[in-house]
Order: structure tokens, then sequence, then C-alpha cells
């Protein structure tokens, strides 16, 4: 029923096609931890398409060659933002990814950097998520308004303050792109900093003094060095880089203002 | 839980100091380096005394000392931050007051050595 639904229906077309398909070698980390010790690489056979996508490849290989891979995927239109994964030593969503783009070559596929794996091509998020949420990732009203109020209106240039920003899905691949990340995992990082950017910069929210001292802490766009892969391999046109700059610069008004201003934390 | 960082002191030295090496350096090493000795700006126009005339003046006196001490601070916190990348990770404090400290040493000296002309 389901492979009707899924790739699995295409991918049974393939087959009996095959002579008219390309073949391309793709190489897969593994690691089960209940029976190894170190991570392998595998290499798999697998017929491609020209719209055959690096996460095809995958679900090729867990339907007819080896069940026991696991990795993450959902939407595969490059919206959930979970099939993130190390392909040829490049962040990349698998879903957006194509194989015709590797071949003759093979396609090395790996977990995301700087992520502790958990099997195969799962890595472990918490990290991220405990960051996230420590920033409020939601609007906080300066008073709560009623519906007779009527919606909140901002002018095209208030959007426009945060609009980018407020594209992520939560892929991580800045954070497998960031060597500061990398070198540190203290480090917020650059999608967290950019949704933070994304609240803050909203004229509608009240919480800005709150998630400054995030942003004012050595860990915050204090780590960053400002490398600027981070922007490069999001895929949804995020520039986290502009997002941490922007807050060096809030940060460093707020270190020199608050000796000004009595309250301290307002910027 | 977050401690705020001092960052935004270095930083505002090392982006003024980026500023001056970026924009200004590249000016005065030609003027200085090539224009002048090639004689392109006219005769004398780095002559001892005319030199010595802007050095000695409060303006000449001040923009030297901005010059020379913020490009300090900007190679300073710039190669602190490159040793991270490089791998440098313990003792970042003995470090940093290493570099900061050098800058804040060529600091002082390029403001006696100035002051003391003319
Ligand atoms: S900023 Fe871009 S790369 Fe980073 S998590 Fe968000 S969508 Fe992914
Ligand atoms: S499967 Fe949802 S982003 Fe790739």
């Amino acid at each position: 029923m389901l492979a009707a639904l899924g790739p699995n229906h295409r991918h049974r077309q393939d087959h009996t096609m095959t002579e008219r398909l390309k073949e391309i070698n793709i190489e897969v980390f593994r690691y089960l931890p209940e029976h190894d010790d170190e991570p392998h690489f595998e290499t798999y056979k697998v017929p491609f398409a020209d719209n055959t996508s690096v996460l095809e490849g995958l679900q090729y290989i867990k339907d007819h060659l080896d069940g026991s891979l696991a990795f993450r995927w959902s939407c595969r239109m490059a919206i959930c933002g979970s099939c993130g994964k190390m392909v040829n030593g490049a962040p990349q969503l698998s879903c957006r990814t194509f194989l015709r783009d590797y071949y003759p070559g093979k396609v090395r596929i790996e977990p995301l950097d700087h992520f502790p794996v958990e099997r195969d091509l799962i890595v472990d998020q918490s990290d991220f998520l405990r960051k996230l949420e420590g920033i409020k990732p939601y609007l906080h009203s300066v008073k709560p308004r009623a519906i007779a109020d009527g919606p909140h209106h901002q002018t095209p240039a208030e959007l426009a303050e945060y609009e980018q920003f407020s594209q992520c899905i939560n892929c991580l691949l800045c954070y497998a792109a960031c060597p500061q990340y990398g070198l540190d995992n203290e480090f917020t990082g650059p999608g967290v900093l950019a949704l933070l950017h994304r609240y803050n910069a909203d004229s509608r929210d009240a919480a800005k003094a709150e998630r400054m001292q995030v942003v004012n802490a050595e860990q915050g766009v204090w780590g960053c060095t400002l490398v600027g892969y981070c922007s490069e391999v999001c895929p949804k046109g995020v520039d986290p880089a502009l997002a941490v700059n922007r807050n060096k610069i809030c940060s460093t008004k707020d270190y020199f203002l608050r000796f000004l201003t009595p309250r301290g934390t307002r910027v | 839980m977050h401690k705020r960082s001092n960052e935004p002191v270095f930083w505002s030295l090392f982006g003024a100091g980026g500023v001056v090496a970026a924009l200004l350096m590249p000016a005065l090493v030609f003027v200085t380096g090539i224009a002048g000795p090639l004689g392109l700006l006219g005769d004398g126009a780095l002559s001892y005394e005319r030199v010595l005339g802007f050095v000695g003046s409060v303006f000449g006196k001040l923009f030297l000392i901005l010059v020379i001490s913020l490009t300090f601070w900007h190679a300073c916190h710039r190669i602190y931050h490159s040793s991270h990348d490089l791998g440098i990770r313990v003792r970042r404090g003995r470090l940093a007051l290493l570099f900061y400290g050098f800058a804040a040493f060529g600091t002082v000296l390029t403001v006696i050595v100035v002051a003391g002309i003319g």
C-alpha cells in the first residue's frame, strides 16, 4: 500500500527498466551500536534516473538492498528539515541533492558533522533543540491582545527586517558547516542565532532584553569568527552569518550603552 | 548562566583597526613608500621638515597614534582568534593576556614615541 504512495513505487518501476537506468555507487556510513564497535562504510550499487535524489538512493538501498539502514526523512521536498546528511563532505538536504550530479563518480553519505551519531546516518540533535528552546523562539507580546484589537499590522519594512530569518527549517546544515561549533559545541551556533534574530528583529516582539543575554555571552555571537560557510550551505536562503554580525553590533551597543541607561539591558 | 562577554571592547578595536588596515594603510604605503620615492608627489612633498611639521602638530600626532595602535589591536585580535582555529584550546585567558597585552604595550610605546617628536 505504502509503496503506491512513496518513492518505492517509482523504484519498482525503475526495476523493470533497469537497462535504461545508469548505476551509481553509493558509499554509506554505517554504525549499528548493537553490533558495531566502530563505524565503517558500505558501498551499494543503485540505479538512478535524472530525477532521483540522494534520499531516494538511500530509500532504494533500504527497500531493496539492506533494510537495516537507518536515516531520517519526511517531506521529500526541502520543507521538514530532517534529511540533512554530509554528501561528499558537504552538508546537504538529501531530498534536494541529485545523484545525477555525482555520476560517474561515487556518492559518499555520512551523518551530519559535529553531532554525536546515534546509528547509521542519524545524529543526536538534543544539543540544538536545547539551545533552540533556550531562546524562546516565539513572539512575546508587550500586552495580551484581545480579538477586538484586530490583527497586528506591520509595514513591509518591518517585515523585511526578519522575514528571511523566519525561513529556517531547523535542518542543522549550518551546524555541520560551522567550524566553530565543531571546535566547541558550547557555541550557540548559526541556526539558533538566526532564529533568535528573527524574533528580536520583529516589531511585535517584546522579549529582546531577555534574548540579549544569550547574544551577549561568549557562547553567543562572540563564538563566531565570521567564516560564513553557514550562509553558503543554508538550503532556505537564510543568512545566519548576517544575523550574527548584526547582533555583534547590537551586543556592542548593549555593552557600552548599559552604562548610560538605568535598566542596563535595553538596546 | 549567560555570562556577558567583554568581547565588544576588543571587537570594536578590531573593527576600527580593520578600517585602518584595509583603507588607510594601503594609501599610506603608497604615498610614503611608492609615490614619494618615485617623485610622483612633487619636490619636497615628503621632505624632513614637512613631515616633522605634520608629526609635530596635534592632528598629526593623533593620526599617527591611532593608525599605529589600532593596527596593533586589529592584528593581535585576529591572531588570538586564529590560534583558537588552529586548535590551541588551553590557557585561552593567558593567551589573551599575551596578545592584548602586546597590543596595549604597542599602544603605550606609540604614544610615548610619537608624543616625544617635534
Ligand atoms: S539557518 Fe538554514 S542551514 Fe541553518 S538550520 Fe536554518 S534552514 Fe538549516
Ligand atoms: S525530507 Fe524533508 S527536507 Fe528533505
